[in-house]
């Protein structure tokens, strides 16, 4: 029995899980219209494929991947394409992105469909096969898999942790469908030449680790383990499940597989198992819908499916005042009922006053330092918002700003009732923008400098040619009237020079065009 | 809009104040238990001045009233004053100094959160430096004379030979500067009024109350061990060994523990988040810092207790401290 490790910091919110496991995972209605938005994470931009009238078939590609973080965008089901046009996403932002509109047709009808067999079919397949289903990290943050798939590994860790309160849609998930999750893992260790598979789930979802463990007794797996991690925020954090399973820090700007290991949702093993077994792309996924609702549960939920459609499922409370994409630590507010559901939409949160009182009056910060025991990532978030809050940036890079996971343990436990994270997301972007401007200012230089040495340049080359002309035409007229017999008037002379000149010029600035 | 995180635990500054508050009254009760109900006319004076004095300054500086009140900060510093100046004093040097402390060392350095001193201890050191004498008469532990300790405080003239006697780090410095009393240093608890058990009579009891209330300040997470353990062990370490070395001039450890402000500097006073170092290594280097200073001035010095002064030398040295110790940041095995 593996025992895991204790990452430091932390915070132990109420978790509010009973509240959306008592129902298994309702299947959401077909809605009559699905809005698929282009781009289903910051990196991963897509070129749509179709047209307007299009008729698609349920898993046909809308759009082809962008670039190496791109992503492959699918029907959610057949139907035909009404409207290629920008919609509200759900992104903090609240700016509208691009969208596929698909009118739903209801025959459901999928494309010819060809599985794979994840045990003989070649690693590379396997791995152009995520690439093709558009799957993306489920947990949140909705990275390419197939990016994260290519690195060679020892150890696989698949996070079932679901430390954020409120969300519930992973328990379920490892509950009801553990057997399609190990075998997505399998697939991923093997495309990964992983010895190792680690599943770290936390000890207040029994159920999900149960069956996990089940799922893996009916296979001969030697070197796999289902790890129960003590219920702490954030324990599905990467960095720290990572920690907790196997003592690896993996350090700002340095990746897992640096250190031979990676770390997948268990949601993506779900997806990814479903693309090799069924070859089903990722259309649908699992949305826990809690907060303030009648019945509060996990739907299994198409992508591009309205949010606002989704919420009377659960039956929404007349009483709610904003809607929070992911769970109350690290989840946004949505800016729109509209914007669809996305790949990365774990959870809506409908939030009321009653349930999520606005945090008390803002205070001055005391030093007391809970932000800096709850910090997992053992920064000094007081230090940081001192230097965030005075704007000496420079200083808060010092004290490792971009070390922070914005996890919201400190804000959570401010006596202050400091919205921390705040500062450093504003500091962050604060730096990022003055090294774009540097860097544009950088560039701008060195074309400035480039031209001018350039029209230096041509000046000169101007200058020899003009002066070599004018030489060539001197000695042709000294040779000229050498061998004129009669003489000529001066003027007239004159006149020829210059006539000749002229034409030299002119032949000059042809040939400089033509360059 | 709301930003992530949309929940918080249930802590505010506030509680925090309140706890610490409640952390003192086992101190307290042995206060009124040895001395008499007259501590109370002492918190009575400092919190009614800390209040007015932080409306004041809140009013000037455009605060929002209700909510920097509410706080409890000043509330705290009102006590600390109150326990730490003479019971006896005079009600204008309490007033004069929980002033001194709220306008001068808190408001006028930005008010909470960013003072570098601690309040109370501004106002002890002004005034110990301003009014030595007053500053200097404590009563005898006697509960029973309350009428002549409220004369003391509030009789424009100030007849208090009846009530006062030596504090027990007073007496100790007498003895220690009388030559033929040398010898008896080793067994000399116990030989006068002014001595208890093992600390000074009525002040080792007040001392275990501060220590309980500390203790649970611990348990309740409002401090962390590292200051009190620090300048505990470090006082405890240096008088061990002073004594060990020269007996005829050093008393033990418990001593320095149980006597004058130790144990309320160990709890209460050092560990004032605000100005006291926030990294755990750099809470460490304060306290012994502390403990080393207030074991000199107590030796050496000519004021009767050291920790006053400790404190705010300490308090300088604070940003050097926190800066150079920083925790080693999570992924980076060394500091780069």
């Amino acid at each position: 029995m593996l025992e895991p490790l204790r990452f430091p910091g932390g915070v132990k919110p109420a978790a509010h899980k009973e509240e959306s496991t008592r129902t298994p995972i309702r299947i959401a209605p077909l809605p009559p219209r699905l809005i698929v938005p282009l781009r289903q994470s910051a990196a991963g931009a897509a070129t749509p494929l179709v047209s307007v009238g299009a008729k698609v078939r349920k898993g046909e590609l809308i759009a082809r991947p962008e670039g190496p973080y791109g992503v492959a965008v699918h029907a959610p089901t057949s139907g035909e394409v009404s409207a290629i046009s920008p919609h509200v996403l759900p992104h903090p932002s609240g700016l509208p992105g691009l969208c596929i509109v698909i009118e739903a047709d209801g025959e459901d009808l999928w494309r010819e469909r060809e599985p794979l067999d994840p045990d003989h079919a070649p690693p590379q397949v396997l791995l152009s096969r995520i690439l093709d289903a558009g799957i993306v990290g489920l947990g949140g943050a909705a990275f390419p898999t197939h990016v994260k798939a290519r690195a060679k590994i020892s150890t696989l860790v698949i996070n079932g942790a679901e430390c954020e309160p409120w969300i519930t849609c992973d328990d379920l998930l490892m509950r009801e469908r553990a057997e399609t999750i190990v075998a997505g893992a399998r697939i991923l260790a093997r495309i990964m030449g992983a010895k190792r598979l680690l599943f770290g789930i936390e000890d207040n979802k029994p159920e999900a680790a149960c069956a996990l463990e089940r799922a893996l007794g009916e296979l001969d797996c030697g070197s796999c383990a289902v790890v129960r991690v003590p219920t702490r925020y954030p324990a599905g954090g990467e960095k720290q499940l990572v920690y907790a399973l196997t003592g690896i820090e993996i350090p700002y700007g340095k990746l897992g597989p640096d250190f031979g290991v990676q770390c997948f949702n268990v949601g993506t093993a779900y997806a990814v198992a479903r693309a090799i077994l069924y070859d089903e792309p990722l259309i649908a996924r699992v949305v826990t819908l809690a907060g303030n609702f009648e019945a509060a549960g996990n739907f299994e939920t198409l992508i591009g499916t309205p949010i606002e459609q989704l919420l009377p499922l659960a039956g929404e409370k007349p009483d709610t005042d904003r809607l929070v994409m992911g769970g109350p630590m690290m989840g946004f507010p949505l800016p729109s009922r509209a914007a669809p559901v996305v790949k990365a939409t774990n959870c809506i949160l409908a939030m009321s006053p009653s349930l999520f009182p606005p945090p008390p009056p803002e205070m001055p910060c005391i030093r007391c330092g809970a932000c800096a025991r709850s910090c997992p990532m053992l920064l000094a978030p007081y230090e940081l918002y001192w230097y965030a809050k005075s704007k000496n940036f420079g200083k808060a890079q010092e004290y490792h700003l971009f070390d922070c996971i914005e996890c919201g343990c400190c804000a959570y436990v401010c006596p202050a009732h400091i919205p921390l994270v705040d500062y450093y997301r504003y500091a962050k972007s604060e730096i990022r923008a003055r090294e774009r401007e540097k860097a544009a200012a950088d560039a701008a230089r060195a074309r400035h400098e480039f031209r001018k040495f350039r029209e230096e340049r041509e000046k000169q080359e101007k200058a020899a040619r003009l002066a070599a002309k004018a030489a060539e035409t001197r000695a042709k007229l000294a040779l000229a009237e050498n061998a004129a017999s009669t003489p000529m008037p001066r003027a007239e002379d004159d006149q020829a020079a210059l006539i000749a000149a002229a034409q030299a010029r002119i032949e000059s600035q042809n040939t400089e065009k033509d360059r | 809009m709301p930003t992530s995180p949309h929940v918080f635990a249930a802590v505010s500054v506030r509680s925090i104040m309140l706890k610490v508050i409640l952390a003192l009254t086992p101190g307290l009760i042995a206060y009124l238990w040895f001395f008499g109900p007259v501590i109370l006319v002492q918190i009575a004076i400092a919190s009614c001045t800390a209040l007015a004095c932080e409306a004041l300054m809140l009013k000037i500086r455009g605060k929002p009233l209700a909510l920097f009140l509410g706080d409890g900060s000043a509330l705290v510093t009102a006590w600390l004053v109150a326990l730490t100046f003479p019971p006896i004093a005079p009600w204008w040097l309490t007033v004069l100094g929980v002033a001194i402390a709220i306008v001068i060392a808190k408001h006028l350095y930005g008010g909470l959160g960013q003072n570098p001193f601690n309040p109370a201890m501004v106002a002890f050191c002004a005034m110990i430096i301003a009014y030595p004498q007053l500053m200097s008469q404590w009563p005898k532990a006697d509960a029973n004379a309350f009428w002549p300790m409220l004369t003391a405080i509030f009789a424009p003239s100030r007849e208090v030979d009846a009530i006062v006697m030596a504090t027990p780090l007073d007496a100790l410095r007498t003895i220690l500067r009388d030559p033929e009393q040398r010898a008896t240093i080793a067994g000399f608890l116990g030989t006068q009024a002014s001595f208890g058990n093992i600390g000074g009579y009525g002040w080792e009891w007040i001392a275990m109350g501060y220590l309980l209330g500390g203790l649970w300040l611990i348990q309740q997470r409002v401090i962390t061990w590292h200051i009190p353990v620090a300048f505990l062990a470090t006082l405890a370490f240096i008088a061990t060994g002073a004594s060990w070395l020269d007996p005829e001039r050093h008393v033990g450890a418990s001593f320095h523990l149980f006597t004058g402000g130790a144990m309320l500097g160990a709890f209460f006073i050092l560990t004032d988040p605000v100005s006291s170092a926030a990294t755990p290594l750099g809470k460490l280097i304060y306290a012994a810092g502390a403990a080393l200073l207030t074991w000199i001035i107590r030796s050496f010095g000519a004021y009767p207790d050291g920790i006053a002064f400790a404190v705010l030398l300490m308090n300088l040295c604070v940003p050097l401290i926190d800066m150079a110790t920083q925790p080693r940041v999570f992924g980076w095995r060394k500091k780069s």
